[in-house]
């Protein structure tokens, strides 16, 4: 359980948090979605005891950050976006190293390891050095050093920046599975669709303030940037689609149709089918992080 | 606060096994005062040593060997330490130190590890460097009684400088800065005792090479490995480590609750 009020940071002239606000329900993923430099990582940084905020209050468990950091630190884990693992060691090592840290004890320590290693797929790689690694091997090497014992609320700043399609979907199925064990997670992001897969609610900070807050499907209704794109041979099919379909704009051959949904899409395609209209091309856009900036900013990212 | 030692011992742990592991940074820090050693006696050594007061002209390289191995053996610890600082400087660079921050583990025993670890390295370095000195034909008399005496000096101002280290490298952001940062260290023996008397120096240049810390240490062996030294000396190197490891241990630790990650 993660409660946040009135949270300030400035370095220096600059500042980073301007009265965060956040509350996160103990089992559930709230994802913090801004782009870079919106204060997210300084949120998580605080949360985690590695930065001081300036003013307002953080607590993670009942325990305030500032005021009794060792009883955060025992129940939180952080995952940063920059991999936190012992470049000179192997990836065993490093998970026996935070065994050590944590208190294991030997025996437990080294079944706790062989677990993990087993779980995210490093077996094989465990007494390999970690310059042999690849960039989302490492990842899941931090996030199994994080997961050595259960934390209960996790911290995972931006947890797949930076890695391939496959290494992103192995991550979050890793993600889903700590939920599905009732771990609290907050989860910073860029991309829309991330948060939209995995968060229960989506905070959307911009420049060290949180603009909105509330359900992925609700976050959605804000934002109108969803849109179909027709595609047409000729000026005349074109000029004809445009007529029959209410509030579509067209650009030389391409026509914009504001987002309709499953049956509007269906009665889109009848209507079209109906005047004899021939589309060559069709496609769906959903709504995008710089389409949620401009809608609750009003400004273009 | 109650896991203080073990957790010392974990991350000592860790950082024995990068130096068994990469053993290059270790050997350079080894290699450095053994060719300024060799170079020193073969080299300048007859010149200089027949310079020093009531030596014979012919017994020259002999008596600079003699006089120079305390301070090479200081130049040995403080070519360590560049050492620890590069270390703590990677470690911060990498972000494992962050992760050891957010972790319930003593404040002190990050640091601890690294410390000890060096301290460790820098008393094997120094046996090693004394081992080339005896091969090149240094002839030290100290009893068992000096030896240990000898032994725990080194322990000490290894330690201090140690903490100094981890200092240092803390404090630079990057690890060409904590590489260089440590070098005042090294060049410190020359302005003191460690390679010609100071009374030969300029009237300004003795005060400040009499009262640093290094001088009571280089004289405190001196004295011990070849008898003859003033006795007094020893106290005031003891005090100087103390003095070293308590600045060194506050300058880290501050820097430690402060610093903001990346």
């Amino acid at each position: 359980m993660i409660e946040v009020k009135g949270l300030t940071k400035s370095y220096g002239k600059k500042l980073v948090l301007d009265g965060i606000d956040l509350s996160v329900a103990a089992g559930s993923v709230t994802a913090l979605l801004g782009p870079n430099g919106a204060g997210k990582t300084t949120t998580v940084h605080i949360l985690s005891t590695l930065v001081r905020p300036d003013g307002g209050s953080a607590s993670v468990n009942g325990a305030d950050v500032v005021k009794n950091p060792n009883a955060v630190r025992a129940a939180i884990g952080l995952t940063g976006q920059f991999s936190a693992v012992d470049a000179l060691l192997t990836g065993e090592e490093n998970l026996l190293l935070m065994a050590r840290l944590r208190h294991l004890g030997g025996k437990r320590s080294r079944v706790r390891t062989a677990e993990l290693l087993e779980q995210f797929e490093l077996t094989e790689a465990a007494r390999k050095p970690l310059a042999t690694y690849s960039g989302g091997m490492r990842r899941r090497l931090d996030l199994a050093m994080t997961l050595v014992t259960s934390p209960s609320v996790i911290f995972l700043d931006e947890p797949t920046t930076g890695l391939d399609p496959r290494s992103r979907h192995t991550m979050w199925d890793i993600v889903r599975g700590l939920v599905a064990d009732g771990t609290t997670v907050l989860l910073t992001t860029q991309y829309l669709d991330e948060a939209d897969q995995l968060a229960d609610r989506i905070a959307v900070l911009d420049d060290g303030r949180i603009v909105a807050e509330g359900t992925p499907a609700e976050l959605k209704r804000l934002v109108p940037g969803g849109h179909l794109e027709l595609r047409f041979g000729d000026v005349l099919s074109a000029e004809t689609a445009r007529g029959l379909l209410a509030g579509s704009t067209l650009d030389d051959l391409a026509l914009t149709v504001p987002s309709v949904g499953v049956s509007g899409l269906r009665s889109v395609l009848d209507r079209l089918d109906a005047a004899g209209v021939v589309a060559d091309d069709l496609s769906i856009h959903t709504p995008d992080l710089d389409d949620v900036f401009f809608a609750l900013t009003g400004a273009q990212k | 606060m109650t896991y203080v030692i073990t957790d010392s011992a974990t991350m000592l742990r860790r950082n024995l096994l990068h130096i068994v592991r990469y053993p290059g940074l270790s050997i350079f820090t080894i290699l450095g005062p053994v060719v300024i050693l060799l170079l020193t006696v073969f080299v300048f050594g007859g010149t200089l040593g027949a310079g020093l007061p009531g030596v014979d002209a012919s017994s020259g390289r002999d008596a600079y060997l003699a006089y120079v191995m305390p301070g090479i053996l200081l130049i040995t610890i403080a070519g360590t330490v560049s050492g620890v600082a590069i270390t703590v400087a990677m470690d911060m660079t990498e972000g494992i130190t962050a992760r050891f921050r957010t972790m319930a583990i003593s404040r002190a025993a990050v640091l601890t590890g690294h410390v000890v670890g060096n301290t460790i390295q820098a008393v094997i370095a120094v046996a090693l460097v004394l081992g080339v000195g005896v091969l090149a034909g240094f002839r030290p008399t100290a009893t068992p009684i000096e030896w240990l005496g000898i032994a725990g000096l080194v322990v000490l101002f290894s330690f201090a400088l140690s903490w100094i280290g981890v200092a240092m490298g803390m404090q630079s952001k990057t690890v060409e800065t904590a590489s260089n940062l440590p070098l005042i260290l090294t060049v410190l023996p020359l302005l003191g005792s460690g390679f010609v008397p100071t009374a030969s120096m300029p009237e300004w240049l003795q005060g400040f090479a009499q009262l640093q810390p290094f001088t009571p240490f280089i004289e405190s062996i001196r004295g011990l490995l070849l008898g003859g030294g003033s006795a007094s000396s020893i106290p005031v190197a003891v005090v100087w480590a103390i003095v070293l490891t308590l600045a060194g241990y506050a300058w880290s630790m501050a820097i430690y609750e402060r610093k903001s990650v990346r």
